[in-house]
């Protein structure tokens, strides 16, 4: 029986998610063992035919190519899967969404006239059906090899959507929050870092995004009140994932706007 | 011979030598140290590794080591982490099936073979020891791990004299005196001469007690020891009481309090992982990329997670308001129905390491302040 098909496809993004699969090093050779890999730039310039079995998508959609291959992509794989902040949020790239974008173009490009771009990044679910998200900027590469195990064995992934709170409690780090007073995005942000900065002693930046009962109100609400400045609280939110609803949320809430309001 | 009503006295050095002796029986130490600006629960390798003049100040959400000028090595209330670690570890693997050609093989994880000393045990945790036994260690279907962890388990406790501002073991009867299924208990001596009245709760503690060098209490050390723990009952930072409260929470479940809790509450599970006697794990079930070997592994989870109560079709606790009142009601309510006794030990973990200070005591006086009219009593 041939070996199910993979291909990894990248659209805005700075290709660190994909190369989490060239960081694969030990088991690298067991995931090219189990799985053809069709379409992999950073590995090989070769690029197969499809219908692909499996593909991982990095990156948003900034273009109106873009916006098009992703379908083309989408029809050609049997299973999506999304990898990284990008993909899944939009990415750090998506703090063009509430600027002026054309100002923005103006101010780096000699001719602006000469692109073709949308005003807005956008995840990839925002245009195509994705049957698994994979959070992270980058992504964990645990994570990945076991998110393609699950696929290769038709199971469900074992990543846990709570918060990274959760990973800290699991591997004794003391909170950096009630015992630091550092601001840290743990309570909201998705778990599957392994709880990395609070365990450097460094508050959550939120990599991963909100996660699934994100509560990002009252989260600014705490971090403003340990005396955190509102535009560094709203810095914050505003990174890696800006363009998620409850981050939006959480910045909104630190300027003391309203709620974005197509979020519910 | 020691007799297991006598109390003695060891000096610091005494007490060092009883480390010591705990250490050449083969136990592996586990106590309070210093660690990542909080007192936590680590290996330790003799008296050295324990906080030396460390205090704590614990308030809602709050939490710094403060340095309190003296000698004494137990001057702090309980640490951010709990003694379930050891007992009910974060992760426990279960079972590993390999497949081959002539078949599967189910292999069932080892059973844990470490003699662990867990030095410093307070009152209240001593009680969440013995819920969590309750809860795991009895019954129909006792937990095989948990129960060779505890069988090999040595507890010194040390009776507490620096509760903090979150501590409430007065109300819920479990400290500041520890009582119960504890081998050896302390009652650390600051004025005078730096010293240690140690109770003998069983023969292993007797037999270790034996090795060290030590006196035999005068009434005044008795005195001493006594005037610590009455002292310390009197310095609880918040109180609870528990009289009618099983039935006063069951009869308020539509209460706008939980609403309340729930506009402040981040879900982000921190109580219930903090909390002594909290057990919920979940089930995980891996494979390796061939597919040949498939592992079966416990962890943590808990009743704050969207995931933990989600059924066919939907979650059964789909609001953080039904979560926060599902962990509070089976805490201090239903625990009652279920294990007999309050699941709730009044160690503080729950208010001091919410990241934005959620106190239950203040969360149940709201509650007690204007309950519901009976009509709602059974709904």
């Amino acid at each position: 029986m041939s070996r199910p098909t993979l291909a990894v496809w990248k659209f805005a993004s700075c290709d660190g998610c994909q190369l989490s699969l060239l960081d694969c090093e030990d088991e690298l050779l067991a995931v090219c063992g189990a799985i053809e890999l069709a379409s992999f730039a950073e590995a090989t310039s070769h690029v197969a035919p499809g219908p692909y079995d499996l593909s991982l998508v990095e990156g948003s959609i900034t273009t109106p190519h873009d916006a098009l291959r992703i379908k083309e992509i989408r029809a050609q794989s049997k299973t999506l899967v999304t990898i990284g902040a990008c993909a899944t949020s939009g990415g750090l790239q998506a703090l063009r969404n509430t600027r002026d974008h054309a100002a923005m173009l103006a101010s780096v490009y000699a001719r602006p006239d000469y692109l073709e771009t949308l005003a807005t990044s956008t995840a990839i679910a925002d245009h195509v059906p994705v049957d698994f998200e994979l959070r992270g900027c980058p992504i964990d590469k645990h994570q990945l090899l076991e998110v393609v195990s699950a696929f290769l064995h038709g199971r469900k992934p074992n990543v846990q959507r709570h918060s990274t709170c959760l990973e800290c409690k699991m591997r004794g780090t003391v909170c950096v929050m009630v015992a630091k007073g550092q601001p840290c995005l743990g309570p909201v942000t998705h778990a599957g870092c392994n709880a990395l900065c609070p365990t450097y002693a460094r508050g959550c930046f939120g990599c991963f995004g909100p996660s699934d009962a994100a509560r990002p109100v009252p989260m600014a609400d705490r971090l403003i009140a340990l005396g955190t400045a509102r535009p560094v609280v709203e810095r914050l939110f505003e990174t890696f994932n800006v363009a998620a609803p409850a981050f939006r949320e959480g910045a909104a809430r630190a300027r003391g706007d309203a709620p974005p309001k197509d979020h519910e | 011979m020691l007799d297991l009503n006598q109390r003695v006295v060891l000096d610091r050095a005494g007490f060092a030598a009883l480390l010591q002796a705990l250490a050449d029986d083969g136990h592996a130490l586990v106590g309070p140290t210093v660690g990542d600006g909080a007192i936590v629960l680590d290996a330790i390798a003799g008296i050295d590794d324990l906080p030396r003049g460390v205090g704590d100040d614990q308030a809602p959400g709050h939490y710094r080591l403060r340095d309190r000028g003296d000698a004494a090595l137990f001057g702090y209330a309980v640490s951010p982490h709990a003694w379930k670690r050891e007992l009910l570890p974060p992760r426990v693997p279960l079972v590993q099936i390999r497949r081959s050609a002539t078949g599967l093989a189910i292999e069932a994880a080892p059973a844990p073979t470490r003699k662990v000393a867990f030095i410093g045990v307070r009152g209240c945790e001593l009680a969440a020891i013995a819920i969590q036994d309750r809860v795991l260690a009895t019954g129909a279907h006792p937990d095989a791990d948990y129960a060779a962890r505890r069988a090999q388990s040595f507890i010194l406790a040390v009776h507490c004299g620096s509760p903090a501002g979150t501590c409430f073991c007065v109300s819920m009867e479990t400290g500041p005196r520890a009582r119960g299924a504890f081998d050896l208990a302390a009652t650390e001596l600051l004025d005078g001469e730096h010293r240690f009245v140690i109770e003998i709760g069983s023969d292993a503690g007797r037999a270790i007690l034996a090795r060290v060098a030590s006196r035999t209490a005068t009434t005044d050390d008795v005195t001493a020891a006594t005037a610590v723990t009455d002292h310390a009952a009197t310095q609880m930072g918040r109180a609870m009481p528990t009289a009618g409260l099983r039935d006063l929470l069951m009869a308020n479940l539509e209460h706008p309090r939980w609403q309340h809790v729930a506009d402040r509450c981040l879900g982000c599970a921190n109580c219930t992982m903090s909390c002594p006697t909290c057990f919920c794990t979940s089930v995980e079930d891996t494979t390796d990329l061939s597919g040949d070997v498939a592992t079966r592994t416990r962890r943590w989870d808990s009743c704050f997670t969207a995931d933990f109560a989600y059924v066919h079709g939907g979650s059964a606790r789909p609001s953080l308001r039904a979560r926060y009142r599902q962990w509070m009601t089976h805490k201090l309510a239903t625990w009652h129905d279920q294990f007999d006794s309050s699941g709730c030990v009044g160690c503080g973990r729950c208010i001091t390491w919410c990241p934005v200070g959620i106190d239950l005591t203040e969360e149940v006086a709201a509650i007690r302040a204007a309950p519901a009219p009976r009509s709602h009593a059974d709904g």
